[in-house]
């Protein structure tokens, strides 16, 4: 699918200047019938980002079927511009129809109503289909334009109910519910913004996969000539009518405000205004936006000159905005040119990192430390850093000169048999942009490099990570071995599966020297700073140690939770209602996926752990309109947007993916499964932790039927073909977009199990073959089945992996190997189990007695220290 | 068999398409070609002015024995579904021939033709067979231009085509075809006013005559000539709800299947197929023998790519008896469960989530 460019879209801006009642530019140069000069502007608009253009001949001295003909078909012989759809855009049919029968692709017919009754709306409508396009509907009726909300509802809601009466596709229907003026003076027209955006919210609900178009220069219009305030009205209005569903509208997207930079005196006249609010100060809402809309007249100039003025100031100071603001684009010019004013001195080219760089990197670590920028603005800072560090490089080298130490040195690395490092990268990028120097050893690496590395670099300290419970025991191995070399630096862990506990319980005992839990990246600085510094030191070393000892002593006196034995955990077991079993798949046996579309996984991704992964808390997409981290949660979600356009355009990664459907039966805790091979044990693992009346003892084998029954398996990634970018934004030194791009990697793959989950629901399984799912009620799993991974918490055994792959046969399918750790490579990967029983559901096993570690080591088949190892954190 | 024969043919082909491969014919140009036809066997007895030597159309008229038996061959070949010879039977494409006034006629009976051979050999074993009534692109173009001075220029507008093409169906369908298959596209719009032609003649006939749509890709990116990919023609076509999308002609089997492959994974609805047997050598002559053909779609089958296979220009009997036997057994394609999407197009797809 690599000819093809698909762009799937939130929010989608149509190209407005090749309309002649919108650009008095467009318009004069049709009248002189300089056609050559009319298709350069439709370039542009396609250039400049338009998705669609819109094309309007509609005026009086014009022949505007001709019109509309004849520029139609000189644009299609231009495949800049007709890569794009078009909008035929009339008030007249007779127009339309003659764009229609020029058009190639599937085109918007722009626009139908129901202003000349039932009988012409429909007959349009037929045509419509039979030429194949989709269409804008105004809200019109006999009698009128709807002005009201009640209006707007009752009237689109009737067009709906009599289009797809006929069989029109209803997400072919983009409603446009009329944008009037606000702010006229005239009480009737006060509610005319907030009526349009409550309506668009009722009208989404009732009507089913429409969309939502309108044209936004109406709203303003009694601010003509008054741009600032114009752009003002519009992005306000926007950024109330997109979460209520405006999906699209005619707009010149270069003449938007971003929402968070509009003054914020203007920004709330605007709202109160379009909202139709009560103003906080009082007074009349209308009135104050007139007496504050001469303020900003001509405030363009201003923000124009505002926004070059940097440019103006003296080179140190460049420096410092262009590392606060994450701005590359003069970065190495501006470097270079403070680098020569360094050496001008007789100074030295790292004085150009000890001095202005570091000084606006201070900033940035000010600015974050006090939460006024997020980790997105400091990865893009740090960006901007590296670029202008690189560049001074081969100065600082040719002078072979020590690199100043900064504030300390930093060894980092995933530990052995681990392959996550999105975590590990962005603790990397906040350190290096807060002074230290951080020598990043990537993933996988033993304990004897790290070790090594530590003593070749004297560093300050090291710093693990790990994202895979096995790494827990690897980096109790590493303090082990550190303390083995009587080594004294401080130990830093960090990663998803460690915790303050683990740390205090398990790795703090095998070293002496200091050890700190780190939670996340935004106290990675604080700790660091805190141990190179003279003063404090000790003091928090001390502090933490006795911390920790605490948690050993209150664990160590804490009752646990009681466990029951095996024998009356499996007594209490679950008791499944075998007449909910799944039937027998329609499709049993492999099924490989060698290029899954990813512009359809896209559709699935779940994007709240995205952010979480950035550290912006949050629940997408309430989260973008977050009063503290909204700001900063926009601008990485359009980053993200930006480079899945690029990874789907430019197929950067390759979903490839395997399920399977085996008859199986159950036999104790284990699943006897039927594959060509011959007959599999799968051993599981069974709560044992006391439970209170009525509850189960869950183990993932009691949603089998012992009679017989299917069990499914599948191994899915997103990940081939990462590498060749992520060397790519490397050797850019680009670590904004290499964390960016695993993120996504990640998210797809995660897209791409949710997805293929559904597949075999519905089809290859297909005991669920109506099932109709909304995206959030699939991220919110309200369907019937479940696939747990091994590894987490229904079966937290690792090491099944193995078995599942083999089984599978996913390296062959998929290309995904296992580390000795059994993590998945590529590390944009999911694997696991599908059980089909209605009544089937996640759990968590938890701890486990001797008892049950002794009889699954046997079941499985290994010594019982394997066994142990592989299940530590569920031991004691 | 009885349950069967009850139904539809657009119903039979749902159903059958489900259990297995179905099966199309191959190229009729070759075996026409061995059979050294000179110019008094075309022409026949018929009044025309020009020279008719290679208008294979009007052999319906002319030499229909000749048909049949090519006819004769595919289906004992293992064809489900038959073309009728009439690629170029169209009022443009005749008028190179001076043969305007024969459209009706050829047309009318080249698919009594094909119809007779189907029901000879269905009356003999029981087993369904059904005629697809051919639709060629026309050598004229609704999208391009053929003056480099003049982008704007067309030779022809979009109701001129949909009136060529509307003659060319109400005669196929009078002549008793099952299917129309609007094949070899190479425009997009010629396309759009061919399936508009041929939903009006079915309509106005007052039967189902479900069509089939089948794109050529002109490049190595997997364009047509007038420039869309496979996801973006299928956009643009899809409102006409064919019972097959697919592509034939182009080039060979294995340089077709990325492109087969990204249309079968958008598609909701069967997907048919009929590749060339390879590149065409320096001589223009097709050399790819039957099993390689056949092998190489049969790599199609382990993707799950198609619901109807076939071959075009240089394939033979041969060939399809080939491409018969290797797909005998292979599952056939399931059609996709696709998210309600808007599907837009220019040169590109554009989707937005509904």
């Amino acid at each position: 699918m690599s000819q093809t460019q698909n762009s799937s879209t939130q929010f989608v801006n149509i190209g407005e200047r090749t309309n002649v009642t919108g650009s008095a530019r467009f318009k004069k140069l049709i009248m002189n019938d300089d056609y050559d000069a009319a298709v350069e502007v439709a370039r542009q608009q396609v250039e400049n980002g338009a998705q669609i253009i819109d094309v309007n001949m509609d005026e009086g001295l014009l022949d505007a079927e001709v019109a509309m003909t004849r520029f139609l078909k000189l644009i299609a012989a231009e495949p800049d511009i007709a890569r794009v759809p078009v909008m035929i855009d009339s008030s007249k049919w007779s127009v339309i129809e003659a764009g229609l029968k020029c058009v190639s692709g599937k085109p918007i017919v722009n626009s139908i109503s129901m202003k000349e009754g039932e009988a012409e709306f429909l007959a349009h409508a037929r045509k419509c289909m039979a030429y194949g396009a989709a269409v804008v509907v105004m809200a019109f009726d006999e009698t009128g334009q709807a002005d009201t909300k009640e209006r707007k509802i009752e009237i689109c809601c009737r067009a709906y109910k009599l289009l797809t009466g006929i069989g029109f596709p209803p997400e072919d229907i983009i409603f446009d519910p009329n944008v009037f003026a606000v702010a006229t003076g005239i009480d009737e027209h006060r509610r005319y913004g907030l009526d349009f955006i409550e309506a668009v919210a009722e009208i989404r609900a009732r009507c089913p996969h429409v969309h939502f178009s309108g044209g936004l220069s109406n709203l303003s219009f009694s601010f003509r000539g008054n741009e600032p305030v114009r752009r003002a009205m519009h992005s306000v209005f926007l950024y109330h009518a997109i979460p209520a569903g405006l999906d699209m509208a005619i707009v010149n997207a270069g003449q938007l405000d971003i929402y968070d930079d509009i003054d914020p005196e203007l920004r709330d006249a605007c709202e109160d205004v379009v909202l139709d609010r009560e103003p906080k100060s009082g007074g009349d809402a209308t009135e104050i936006l007139i007496a504050l809309a001469e303020k900003f007249r001509g405030t363009d100039a201003v923000a124009e000159k505002a926004a070059a003025e940097w440019r103006g100031y003296d080179v140190a100071k460049r420096l410092e905005h262009a590392l606060v603001k994450g701005i590359d684009a003069h970065i190495v010019d501006d470097t270079e040119e403070m680098r020569l004013a360094v050496k001008q001195r007789d100074g030295r080219p790292i004085e150009v990192i000890e001095g202005p760089l570091m000084d606006g990197m201070n900033v940035v670590g000010d600015l974050f430390g006090s939460g006024k920028m997020f980790l997105p603005q400091v990865v893009k800072s740090a960006r901007v850093m590296k670029k202008a560090v690189a560049h001074l490089f081969p100065y600082i080298e040719a002078e072979k000169e020590e690199g100043a130490r900064g504030k300390g040195k930093i060894i980092m690395a995933t530990v052995k048999g681990d392959v996550h490092d999105i975590g590990k990268n962005i603790v990397g990028v906040v350190l290096q942009c807060n002074g230290f120097e951080v020598v990043d050893l990537g993933v996988m690496v033993p304990w004897q490099d790290i070790l090594k590395a530590a003593n070749e670099n004297d560093a300050d300290m090291i710093g693990l990570s790990g994202l895979i419970t096995p790494s827990l025991d690897e980096m109790v191995t590493v303090a082990e071995e550190m303390q083995r070399a009587d080594m004294t630096m401080p130990l830093l862990i960090g990663g998803a599966t460690t915790s303050k506990v683990h740390t205090a319980l398990r790795i703090s005992p095998a070293y002496n020297g200091p050890i700190v839990h780190v939670l996340d990246a935004s106290r990675a600085v604080g700790v660091a700073s805190t141990l190179v510094s003279e003063t404090q030191a000790e003091a928090f070393v001390e502090r933490t140690a006795a911390e920790y000892e605490d948690v050993r002593t209150k664990r160590a006196g804490r009752g646990k939770t009681e466990l029951v034995p095996l024998e009356k955990a499996r007594a209490n077991g679950f008791a499944a209602d075998m007449s909910g079993k799944a039937s027998a798949p329609k499709q049993p046996g492999l099924h490989v996926f060698d290029d899954w579309d990813l512009a359809d996984l896209r559709e699935t991704i779940d994007w709240t752990p995205f952010f979480r992964s950035w550290e912006l808390a949050g629940n997408y997409p309430a989260i973008l309109q977050d009063s503290v981290v909204g700001p900063s949660a926009r601008n990485l979600f359009d980053d993200a947007q930006k480079m899945l356009d690029r990874i789907i355009d430019e197929k950067w990664l390759t979903a490839k993916g395997v399920a399977a459907l085996w008859p199986c039966r159950r036999d104790g805790d284990d699943v006897l499964i039927d594959a060509d091979e011959g007959t599999v044990r799968m051993p599981f693992l069974r709560q044992q932790i006391a439970k209170r009346e009525g509850r189960a003892n869950m183990c993932l084998a009691d949603f089998i039927d012992p009679a017989g029954d299917w069990i499914g398996g599948f191994a899915v990634t997103a990940g081939h073909g990462i590498e060749e970018h992520l060397a790519r934004f490397k050797a850019d030194h680009d670590d904004y977009s290499d964390i960016l791009l695993k993120a996504l990697a990640d998210r797809l793959a995660e897209a791409f199990a949710e997805r293929l989950h559904q597949h075999v629901r519905c089809e290859l399984w297909g005991y669920a073959p109506d099932e109709q799912l909304t995206n959030e009620a699939l991220i919110k799993e309200q369907y019937r089945g479940i696939r747990p991974a091994p590894g987490y918490p229904a079966c937290p055994d690792h090491s099944q992996k193995p078995a599942l792959f083999d089984l599978l046969k996913a390296t062959d399918n998929t290309g995904i190997t296992l580390t000795e750790s059994f993590a998945m490579l590529p590390t944009a990967a999911v694997s696991g189990f599908y059980f089909g029983h209605d009544q089937s559901e996640y759990f968590g096993v938890a701890r486990i007695g001797e008892d049950q570690l002794t009889d699954y080591a046997a079941r499985r088949g290994v010594d019982l220290d394997t066994a142990k190892r592989w299940l530590r954190p569920n031991l004691d | 068999m009885s349950n069967d024969a009850a139904l539809s043919a657009r119903e039979y082909l749902q159903a059958e398409t489900a259990k297995r491969i179905m099966i199309f014919d191959g190229g009729y140009g070759t075996a026409i070609q061995n059979a050294n036809l000179q110019e008094a066997d075309y022409r026949g007895g018929l009044e025309v002015t020009a020279d008719q030597k290679g208008n294979n159309d009007i052999l319906a008229l002319t030499r229909p024995d000749i048909l049949e038996q090519i006819h004769s061959d595919y289906l004992d070949a293992g064809s489900d579904i038959i073309e009728t010879n009439t690629f170029s039977a169209n009022s443009i494409s005749q008028a190179d021939y001076n043969a305007e006034h024969l459209v009706d006629d050829i047309n009318r009976e080249s698919a009594r033709l094909a119809r007779r051979v189907c029901d000879r050999k269905t009356a003999q074993d029981g087993k369904r067979r059904f005629v697809a009534g051919a639709v060629g692109p026309t050598n004229k173009t609704l999208s391009l231009s053929p003056d480099v001075n003049d982008p704007g220029f067309r030779e022809v507008d979009f109701d001129q085509m949909v009136a060529v093409y509307r003659q060319q169906c109400d005669a196929l369908i009078e002549g008793g075809v099952d299917f129309i298959v609007i094949e070899t596209i190479f425009d997009t719009l010629n396309a759009k006013s061919a399936a508009m032609a041929a939903q009006q003649a079915a309509e106005a006939a007052g039967r189902d005559v479900p069509l089939m749509i089948s794109m050529t890709i002109t490049d190595m990116a997997g364009r047509n000539l007038s420039g869309h990919t496979v996801e973006a023609f299928w956009h643009a076509i899809r409102h006409v709800k064919p019972l097959t999308i697919g592509l034939n002609c182009s080039f060979g089997a294995d340089l077709l299947r990325p492109h087969l492959a990204a249309l079968a994974s958008q598609s909701d609805t069967l997907v048919m197929a009929y590749p060339n047997a390879g590149l065409p050598n320096d001589l223009g002559e097709y050399d790819e023998l039957p099993e390689q053909t056949a092998a190489l779609i049969g790599e199609w089958l382990q993707g799950g790519l198609v619901n109807i296979v076939g071959g075009c220009c240089g394939t033979t009997p041969g060939h399809i008896a080939a491409i018969a036997r290797a797909v005998k057994d292979a599952a056939p394609r399931v059609i996709p469960d696709l998210p309600v999407q808007t599907r837009l197009s220019g040169l590109e797809p554009f989707t937005m989530a509904a």
